[in-house]
Parts: structure tokens; sequence; C-alpha cells
């Protein structure tokens, strides 16, 4: 076990650095993001051809919709944000990791334990029927216990650094931790049915109807701001620099952009409530807070791509810092997208509609994946000591099968949302309804089916990856030839 | 101040705290401290036992992910799902269901528009009465009895975090399931005193056992049916 990780302590006063636990971390990562993939592609398809829900109650879209988005969001992601959180604070705090191998291991596992406590909860109907937020109560106090360790773990190490700056990454890392556990408390505040009498695995959320609304959004939107957000920007801003081997563009604007983001995205929640029974004040807070939230994201994009500066020649050569460069576009687009659909006219009409489920894909695959597809290509050859990867052109072919699979996705959901939307509020000439709903249900039917197909298409591209990055722990090395020599060559010959 | 802040990682983990803290309570405390978040209206009642049991198996069906509960205040979707929700209608509601997708039509007002027959057909093979249905089937409901001896349980529960159960609900839980799922097997007037509307009778076609289906029915022709929205008056403001 030590051995490796005495690998990297070789140079002197350079602290011993906990990698075994990081290579946990990846291959959790790689596995879980696979499954997720998986289990969204079959819910794609099954809404394509309802046959696939084998009217079993196992295998049913309400089921396996919840452990579609907690393995990509919280396996996936999760793996993949405490993985490279403890690789960055323990190197840009030049300090090993607190707590060391002991508190490292039970997080990894406990983290683990969590994913297959949520997982088969929902397969079995266990859920507290709140999106994003569906895990019971005995695992919603489980994941508390990890995240405070985790909190300790790597508030720790940056206070035993031997740096006296805490690095940018680190503040957005610290950022996601601190307010994921206050999202996860607040919303899921729930009282056991087996107190009184009940079934063991069942609660009540103490908010009811309309705080619970708001509740529930106040959550599930900064879910998506702060785990899905800052805490994948913390592996920008470490990774993007390392990748391209220029410094951040701006220190000033990734101070503003840090502290703009967190006081500005909690106050987005109500966008999700646009027309409700939600107080208007609310919406329109939630509206305004949402459009101005446009700015620091697109600061952060800005801090990320210009990162490159000095260095744009490596896009034709190094297709790790393709993924990495391409989720940042993403993530600018989906930013721009996001404020768009937050203004309540333009809601009006995406709401409860497939635009919406465009827009997350757009942020999830193209930033969240993408960049963590990256990390991981930068990850793998470093932990397991390799001289690079195995192939760069099956990287190479993994980014543009991926990135296909993306638009497929996107571009269908925007033609199936907004057609949808315009439909449900067509008025014939005598003022009648135009569409009965199962019209606009049946007019959904090719964008399902494109949409799945792009969906597998992102499914094959994580195959590649996995065979890849498990032939790069190998030690094998392909023989071939590198990637935009030619280019490059003439770009030389000028 | 950022000089500070970024060498020391309690202040920056506070000043983080602080800053998030703002909009958060901002949004959500109001909410529960003004008196016009939740319109006062007639008719709202707690869930029967069987409407309760029948609501956990909506949720535990996931039926939150394709199915809203909250209409909106447009023309056509008045005309469409009926009256706008209001936030009175789902008061009781732990945790609340309004939904974020409709892959299928909102129910927040299906209660009454389809029979007890349709909707068991319906859930048995959605195809069979809507050929262009995506939705899944759910046949095993239609044969499994509904697990609800510890449904008192739930209702407790529920009180603690504010549901004005009575104790005389609470401790004719059983009885007033039973009497809602099959009216001859129990007091049907005495529960039909302390569950008013409450719709009463064999729900899935078999007399002889209560189902999840019998539940499940029973919640959805709830839906929509308590608050008398003719009379609602909107107050001066529009809402």
């Amino acid at each position: 076990m030590s051995s490796a990780s005495l690998a990297n302590t070789a140079s002197s006063g350079t602290p011993e650095y906990y990698d075994d636990l990081i290579k946990k971390f990846v291959i959790a990562s790689a596995f879980w993001g696979l499954a997720g993939f998986l289990a969204g592609d079959l819910i794609a398809w099954q809404l394509a051809f309802p046959v696939l829900n084998l009217d079993l109650e196992w295998t049913t879209f309400g089921r396996l919709r919840p452990l579609h988005t907690s393995a990509v969001i919280f396996a996936f992601g999760g793996n993949i944000l405490l993985g490279s959180s403890f690789y960055v604070v323990q190197r840009t705090c030049r300090a090993s990791l607190f707590g060391g191998n002991g508190l490292g291991s039970f997080i990894f596992w406990g983290y683990q334990l969590f994913i297959v406590l949520a997982a088969t909860g929902y397969l079995l109907g266990i859920t507290q029927g709140k999106e994003y937020a569906e895990p019971e109560w005995y695992v919603d106090l489980w994941i508390t216990i990890i995240w405070v360790a985790y909190l300790i773990a790597f508030g720790g190490t940056i206070v035993r650094r031997k740096e006296p700056h805490i690095y940018v990454a680190n503040w957005f890392y610290l950022a996601f931790i601190i307010t994921i556990a206050v999202l996860h408390l607040g919303n899921n505040a729930s009282v056991p049915t087996v107190l009184f009498g009940g079934e063991m695995t069942k609660s009540y959320i103490v908010w009811a109807g309309v705080q619970d609304a708001m509740t529930q959004w106040w959550y599930g939107h900064n879910a998506v701001g702060f785990f899905l957000t800052a805490g994948f920007l913390g592996m920008m801003y470490y990774f993007v620099p390392k990748q391209a081997e220029r410094p951040v563009y701006s220190y000033r604007l990734s101070v503003i952009h840090f502290w703009a983001l967190t006081f500005l995205y909690i106050w987005a929640g109500p966008h999700h409530l646009h027309y409700t029974a939600l107080p208007d004040w609310v919406q329109t807070l939630g509206m305004t807070f949402s459009v101005m939230l446009w700015m620091p994201s697109w600061g952060g994009m800005i801090n990320g791509v210009m990162t490159l500066s000095g260095a744009w020649h490596k896009l034709r050569t190094d297709p790790v810092l393709r993924f990495m460069v391409a989720s940042v576009g993403f993530y600018g687009m989906s930013t721009f997208e996001g404020p768009l659909m937050s203004i309540k006219a333009v809601n009006s009409l995406s709401h409860y509609t497939d635009w919406t489920i465009g827009h997350v894909h757009a942020g999830a695959l193209g930033w969240n994946a993408l960049v963590s597809f990256g990390v991981l290509y930068f990850l793998v050859p470093k932990l397991w000591n390799r001289e690079r990867l195995y192939s760069l052109r099956l990287v190479n072919t993994h980014f543009w099968i991926s990135t296909i699979g993306i638009v497929l996705y996107i571009s269908s959901m925007w033609v199936s949302g907004i057609m949808q939307g315009l439909m449900w509020r067509t008025y014939d000439q005598l003022g009648f309804l135009q569409y009965s709903f199962i019209e606009t249900v049946e007019a959904m039917h090719p964008y399902y089916i494109i949409r799945a197909t792009g969906g597998l298409l992102f499914v094959l591209g994580a195959v590649l990856m996995i065979y890849n990055l498990w032939r790069t722990a190998r030690g094998d090395l392909r023989n071939e030839a590198p990637i935009g020599l030619d280019s490059q060559a003439a770009a030389a010959a000028e | 101040m950022q000089a500070m802040l970024e060498k020391n990682v309690i202040l920056l983990g506070i000043a983080t705290l602080i800053t998030i803290s703002i909009g958060a309570l901002v949004q959500l405390v109001p909410l529960y401290t003004m008196e016009t978040t939740i319109e006062k209206v007639d008719g709202m009642r707690p869930y029967s036992p069987l409407e309760l049991a029948g609501r956990n198996i909506y949720i535990r069906e996931g039926c939150y992910l394709c199915h809203s509960q909250m209409i909106r205040p447009f023309r056509d979707e008045v005309e469409r799902y009926g009256h706008y929700s209001l936030a009175a209608e789902s008061m009781y509601d732990h945790p609340f269901q309004w939904g974020s997708k409709r892959t299928g039509p909102d129910l927040a007002r299906v209660g009454g528009k389809y029979s007890n027959t349709w909707h068991v057909a319906h859930l048995i093979n959605p195809r069979e009465v809507v050929p262009e249905s995506v939705m899944p089937g759910y046949p095993f409901l239609a044969t499994r009895p509904l697990s609800a001896d510890k449904i008192a349980g739930d209702m407790k529960t529920l009180s603690v975090v504010g549901v004005p159960y009575t104790d005389d609900q609470i401790e004719n839980a059983q009885a007033d399931l039973k009497a809602q799922a099959n009216p001859e097997m129990g007091d049907a007037d005495a529960m039909a005193a302390r569950y008013p509307k409450a719709t009463m009778g064999d729900f899935d076609g078999n007399p002889a056992v209560i189902t999840e289906m019998d539940a499940l029915v029973s919640y959805l022709q709830l839906m929509g049916t308590l608050v008398d929205t003719t009379s609602y008056q909107t107050s001066p403001d529009g809402r």
C-alpha cells in the first residue's frame, strides 16, 4: 500500500501524499459514471418505447430516474469531487491529508455505502419523494456523518498547510462542502414514522406545501450551484492551469468570481416555481438574481478559458486539454441558457417541458462530465506513475463521440421542449385548445429516439475511456502517431 | 479583507456561511411568517387513511417525476386542467408533490374526472385505454394487498409535523380505511363525517381484498376536489 504513496515523497521537503486513496475515488468515479450513464440511457429508451419498463415495479421509469440522477450526480460527480479535492488540497497546501489513510478510507467506504444504501432504496421504492433528495432519513443521517468527516479531513489539511495562502481551487471546494451541508440539513428535516409506530423506512418532511416547495428548490437549485458548479469550478481552477501549464488568467477575477457566485447563487431557487402558488415576490426575487448570476458565471468561464492564453496551440495536440476547454465552453453556454429560462415569460413556455431536461444535460454532460473526463485522464497516469496515457488517439475519439452525443441530446430536447410548450398553448380558429395532451406526447417520439441515441454515444465514449484508463493503469502504451503532428510541423515551419 | 480570508480557513468558512445565508433567510423565513402566503379557503382536510396510503404509493412509484400537481394561471392550463392551484390545496402535503416535468398531464384536479374502472385499467396497462401513452404499467398494484396496518403511525407522525389529525381520526384509522374501501364492511357514515368529500366504494372491482390499487385510486379521485374553487375570490392584489 504505502510503496506507491511513498513514491511521491522522493524530493526532500515534500510531504507524503495519500494517493492510494485518490486511486480508489478515481476507480469508483469511473465505475459509477458508467452505471449512471447506462441507467440514464435506459430510461431515455423507456420514454421512446414504454415496453422497456417491463411491467415490473423495480424497473419502471419512476424508480430508475432517481437511480440515474443520484448515480451521475452523487456517485460519479461525488467521487470525482472528493477524490480530486483530496488530490488538490494536499498539493496546493504542500501538506499530507489530515487524518491520513484511516479517515480517508472511512470517508471513501462510507461514501460508497451511502451510494449503495440510496440506490437499493430507490429500486425498492424507499424514497422521500423530493427530487435529488430522495434518500430516506437513515441514509440522510449516514451521509451527514461522512460529510462532517470530509469537512474535517479537507479543512484539517488546509490548517496544516505550508503555503501562506489558500489556493483558489480550495475556496471553491470549501464553499461546496459547507453549503451542501447546510442545504442537506435544511431540506431533509424529517420525522421517521417508526418513532410513532409506523414503518421503519418511511419519514415525513417537516415542511409542507408551498414552504416545502421553496425549501426543496432552494436545495435543488443550489445542489446545482454548489455541488455541480462550485465543486467543479474547484477542479477547473486546478486542473486547467496544470494541463495547459499556464497560471490562472486573473487572480482578481477569481476573487470576484468566488464571492459573487456564492452570494448570488443561493437566491436563484424560486425560478423553478414560476407561476406556481409560491408568492409572486419570491418568484420575482428568484428571477432577478438568476439573471444577475449570468455575470459571475461568465466571469468564471472567462477565467478558465483565458488561462489558455499563450497555450492555445496545445488544443491541437492535447485532447485532454480539449475536454477541459470544451467543458468550460459548455459551462458558459448552459449558464447563459439558465438565466434566459429563469425569465418568467420564457419560463412560462419552457417549464414542465423537455427544454429543462436538455438544459440540465448541457450542464451535466457538457460541463460536469467532460471536465471530469479531463481530470480522470489527467490523474490516472500521475497516480499510477505512468509516462503517459495508453492512447491519446482514443481520448480524441472519446472527445468527438461524446460531443456528438451531447449535441444530439440537447438539440433534440430543445426541439421537443419548445414544440410541446407551444402545442400545449395552441388554440384553433374556434378558440378551443388545438391539441389534446396525448397528441403532444405522440409528437415527442422521434426526439426521444434521437435523445436516447445521443445518450448511447455518450455511454460508448465512457466505455472507451474506461478501457483507455485501464490499459494506462496496467502500464501499456499504444504505439501510435502523435495527434496534430502535421499541423504542428506546418506551424513550426512558418 | 480577501488577504485575511485566504490565509485563515476558519474565517473563510464563516464568511462563506454568512454569504450563503443572506439569500436563504430572505426567501425562506417570510414564507413561514407572512399570513398571505397561504390563502384562507374552506374545505381543506387531512388525507383519510386510505388516501394517505395511496399518496405514499404515489410517492413510492415516483409519479411526481412525470406528473405535476400545480396548475399555472394561464388560459390554456385552466381550460385543460381546471382552476389554477392554490397554495392552500397543498398545505397538508409533506412533502409537496408539485413536480417539475409534464411527461404526462397535470394531476392537480384529476379527481372525479375519470371513473374508477378507467383508472384501474389505465394503471394496469396505460396503452389499453390510451394507445399512444408512454407511461409504465403497474399491474402489480391490482394484485398486491395493501400493507397499511401501521397507517396510524403515519398519521401520528404527520400530526407531529403540523397536520391537524384528531385523536378520533388516529384511533379509528383502521376502521376508516376499511370503511372507505368497502362501505359495507364498516361504519361508512362515521368515516364520511371524519373525512368530508371522501370517495367511498370498492375502487378496484375486487371487494374481497383491499389492494394497493384501491388506495392509489382513492387518492387520485380526491385530488383537487376539496376546495370549491367556484366560490374562491382572489384578493385585491390578484392572488
